[in-house]
């Protein structure tokens, strides 16, 4: 075993890490991110004798640290202050408040000071759009940040101030909530939805019973207990709740295909990763609502037989582990969690929740598996599917936060209650998070059908251009377009509403937009690597007035390669938010132009100016003749 | 599903057996469909994207799509092409590739895909990304300014030789290559010349020093023949590592 050599990293400490995870090479992530979180950074010696004790290649975990944004094994400083650079940020002027912090603390965006003290940088949305400008200081967020507050933090660091003794008042996150429906406003106690789902019957003579008495035997569990699972099953088919993350996947089919799928360990997993721009509906629900999200992962367990719970929490949403933890210790005391919940024989159930590290790739659900095993979190190929082989290729069931959520309603309530909230195609209620130019930004829970002109009224918004529905991997809708329904059918959404008034330019928002999607591709893939990186080159190209519209053409040929081509939704989603503003606001792209034809990248001329000065010529020959330019 | 199985691809028969994906089940029937990071030998691994085609009208990789009876699948198209025509110059804007004074010249595998499609222009302007090389290790030169990042050296290292010397690390434009050393270096690594890993790369990352333009241009592998030629002689071949590595992939 290498012992640190007087590295940053006491030994003792590591062992402890690595004992709480039991050297299990699955644990990779968590125990680098616990490395990380108490000592800035991963030296190449921790790497070490890391790796000797999981059992894993080094060349591995240098694969794991180079993947996810908030690990490193180069020196990022004692405090690391990272600006979320959504487009919501920009709008509430993050950028000033970067350069200013950065004159104030001496320190070069995205460069360490030279003692080593602190480093300023920005990071993809950090979920706090309702009370921007956010930062992370080590990890932590602080929502709101004013040029007085961040003052108080700039002198907090220069005076050296562990970050356990700096103010709580710092850290403070509001919920923001402002309209409530069924979910918001349920009145269920911890642990009703649990004891309505296991006290479920089968109809006498229906085919549930049909199904539940011949598994019965199969399965080895008794036929009343199948019973009351199967008909859980059954009330979240019927109910036809669909996915709350994006894809609108119906959930009863996924628990029910994973239910089926031929294996003993089953595993539920929650998808807390919510990266997307401008989305932070989960947030809330795993602050405020926590109870309900366990509860409806519970009724899952019960549902489709499985054992263990996952919820995957994204690195962003680190201050909500104590609270989350506290919620499971609770549940566990009260017998809702642990073996035989309830008093149920069979029905056991835990939960452990898994800390992301700045990946939004790793919302998509096998790369969120794959993170929870540890690795990079890169897509994998498809088919096999999660239901069948998930994590540690076992049937695992993935949903949302929401999702999970409304699961515990509708084991409650029942599917009848539930279908008839929203729209034939869209059943029951969905959480926006409404921000940007609006009075009154935060939570908002409609019913689906709900008219985008009414959530505008609602928050606030005035002289509304346009609106982001479902952040970048979703449309840019404007004015004339606004008597459109949130709902599957017609703009289906994961929660991010994202309100832009006429004061704002749309080709930024695309251009901050492309710069996430090249910031976040994993890599995996020729076309999403490469094209989301030309698609930012030509935006930026644009910006600086030297675009023209070939390049234009260009960004239509990108989105084509990358629908074609690309590995997962990430790359296949990248173009949209530009394509969708080109198409609505094309004269904010033209009036960027240099000129209507070709334009080069770069002056010509110009490029010359080496060989003029080597050969000591100046005369008009050894200039580019600027007739055509004319 | 019967032994007879077979799908259409570009309007001929292919039969298959259960679990060979597309581009193996076409290779073994002597069909070619342009790849780059497949490799017979090894896990299939879905990343370069160069052997998608159409199935049933929806775009799709070969490498890794298993093959189904009645599947309609188009290769041989303009369509198709023109996508693979674009993934190699996305390829070549990736890296910094200088044919002319590559020692892999006329040996390498993106280079005679690139004549092979059609490539005539550089389609996109270049990253031309500051990609120090490793010249650490005796016999051995890493020059990463030509990494196409195939995982071909990854796979051949962990699921052959055993040994894991090569991983990516980074995301999006910035992932690389990094070896298995403390140091990050290759001569740290207990990498041998008789490696497979050695063998696998398809462009001129991983050289053996001092062997350099050994062979005339005329007689390089790629000079008689187009690589579409070529490919299947070397196809398919049985898998020449046990596959195994306890501490790489988990799974199966």
């Amino acid at each position: 075993m290498t012992i640190p050599r007087g590295g940053p990293t006491p030994e003792t400490e590591l062992t402890d890490i690595l004992a709480r995870h039991h050297g299990d090479p699955h644990r990779l992530l968590q125990v680098l991110r616990e490395i990380q979180e108490a000592h800035q950074r991963i030296s190449p010696q921790a790497a070490t004798h890391v790796a000797k004790s999981l059992g894993v290649p080094l060349a591995r975990v240098w694969g794991v640290i180079g993947f996810y944004a908030f690990l490193t094994s180069k020196p990022w400083g004692r405090y690391r202050v990272l600006f979320s650079d959504n487009i919501t940020d920009r709008m509430l002027g993050n950028k000033k408040l970067l350069i200013a912090l950065c004159e104030k603390l001496w320190v070069e965006k995205g460069r360490m000071s030279e003692d080593g003290l602190v480093s300023v940088d920005t990071t993809s949305c950090t979920g706090l759009c309702d009370q921007g400008p956010a930062i992370l200081v080590n990890g932590r967020a602080i929502p709101s940040v004013t040029p007085a507050r961040l003052d108080r933090v700039a002198e907090l660091i220069l005076a050296q101030t562990p970050m356990e003794a700096w103010p709580a008042e710092l850290f403070v996150i509001e919920d923001n909530i402002r309209r409530k429906d069924i979910l918001l406003g349920h009145d269920l106690r911890p642990g009703d939805a649990l004891r309505a789902a296991i006290a479920r019957v089968c109809v006498p003579g229906s085919a549930v019973e049909a199904a539940a008495n011949e598994r019965s035997w199969r399965e080895g569990i008794p036929s009343v207990a199948l019973c009351a699972a199967l008909s859980v099953l059954e009330e979240i088919k019927r109910s036809n709740l669909r996915g709350r993350g994006g894809a609108g996947f119906t959930t009863g089919m996924k628990w029910e295909a994973c239910r089926n799928a031929p294996g003993k360990d089953r595993f539920v997993v929650c998808n807390a990763d919510e990266g997307e721009p401008g989305t932070f509906k989960d947030r809330v629900l795993l602050g405020a609502y926590a109870d309900l999200v366990f509860e409806g992962m519970t009724v899952c367990a019960y549902a489709i037989g499985a054992n263990h719970g996952f919820v995957y929490l994204r690195g962003e949403y680190r201050f909500l582990l104590e609270p989350l933890n506290a919620v499971l210790g609770r549940r566990r005391a009260d017998g809702l969690l642990g073996r035989r919940i309830l008093g149920q024989d069979g029905f056991d159930f835990d939960i452990e929740i898994h800390l992301g590290a700045g990946a939004y790739v790793c919302g998509e659900e096998s790369a969120l598996i794959e993170s929870l095993e540890g690795k990079r979190g890169v897509p994998r190929n498809r088919p096999p599917y999660p239901v069948t082989h998930g994590y540690l290729q076992k049937p695992t069931t993935v949903n949302n936060v929401e999702t999970f959520c409304a699961a515990a309603l509708i084991a409650k309530h029942g599917s009848n209650w539930y279908r008839a909230i929203g729209t034939a195609k869209s059943a029951g209620t969905k959480l926006l998070s409404v921000a940007g130019d609006c009075a009154r930004p935060g939570i908002y829970e409609y019913p689906f059908g709900t008219q985008i002109c009414q959530v505008l009224e609602d928050c606030g918004a005035e002289n509304t251009l346009a609106v982001q529905i479902s952040g970048p991997s979703g449309v840019c809708i404007d004015a004339s377009e606004f008597d459109r329904r949130i709902a599957f059918e017609d703009l289906p959404t994961a929660g991010a509403f994202t309100v832009f008034d006429s004061s704002r330019d749309m080709f930024e928002v695309a251009r901050n937009y492309a710069h996430f999607f090249a910031h976040e591709s994993c890599g995996f893939c020729t076309p999403c690597r490469v094209g989301t990186a030309l698609l930012k080159s030509t935006l930026d190209k644009i910006a600086e007035g030297h675009g023209t519209l070939y390049d234009l053409a260009e960004i239509e040929k990108l989105d084509k390669v990358l629908h074609q081509s690309a590995h997962c939704g990430l790359g296949h989603t990248a173009c949209n938010p530009t394509l969708d503003t080109l198409k609505r606001f094309r004269p904010m792209y033209e009036r960027r132009l240099k000129s209507l034809e070709f334009e080069p990248a770069f002056d010509l001329d110009g490029a010359l100016a080496k060989a003029r000065q080597m050969t000591g010529r100046d005369d008009a020959g050894a200039h580019l003749s600027l007739e055509s330019e004319s | 599903m019967s032994e007879h199985a077979t799908f259409l691809l570009d309007g001929e028969a292919v039969p298959f057996v259960p679990g060979q994906t597309l581009i193996q089940a076409a290779l073994s029937a002597g069909h070619y469909i342009p790849h780059l990071c497949y490799h017979p030998e090894f896990k299939p691994h879905g990343s370069c994207k160069v052997c998608t085609v159409k199935v049933n009208g929806r775009t799709a990789a070969s490498c890794t799509l298993p093959a189904q009876s009645g599947m309609v699948v188009e290769s041989d198209t303009d369509e198709v092409n023109d996508l693979r025509r674009t993934l190699v110059q996305m390829l070549f804007a990736e890296g910094n590739h200088f044919c002319p004074s590559c020692e892999k010249s006329g040996n390498c595998t993106l280079q005679a895909l690139g004549y092979d499609l059609g490539v005539m222009t550089a389609g996109f302007r270049h990253f031309f990304p500051d990609r120090p090389v490793d010249a650490s290790h005796p016999d051995i030169l890493l020059d990463f300014n030509r990494c196409i990042l195939c995982e071909l050296c990854v796979r051949a290292s962990c699921e052959v030789d055993d040994k894991c010397v090569f991983a990516l690390s980074g995301r999006g434009l910035s992932k690389h290559l990094v070896v298995n050393a403390e140091s990050g270096l290759l001569a740290d690594t207990d990498i041998a010349l008789t490696d497979k890993a050695m063998e696998v790369c398809p462009v001129g990352v991983i050289l053996k020093k001092r062997v350099g333009f050994a062979q005339p241009i005329g007689r390089r592998r790629y000079d008689p023949e187009p690589i579409s030629a070529q490919a299947l002689r070397d196809a398919p071949r049985a898998p020449s590592g046990a596959g195994h590595c306890a501490a790489c992939e988990v799974e199966e």
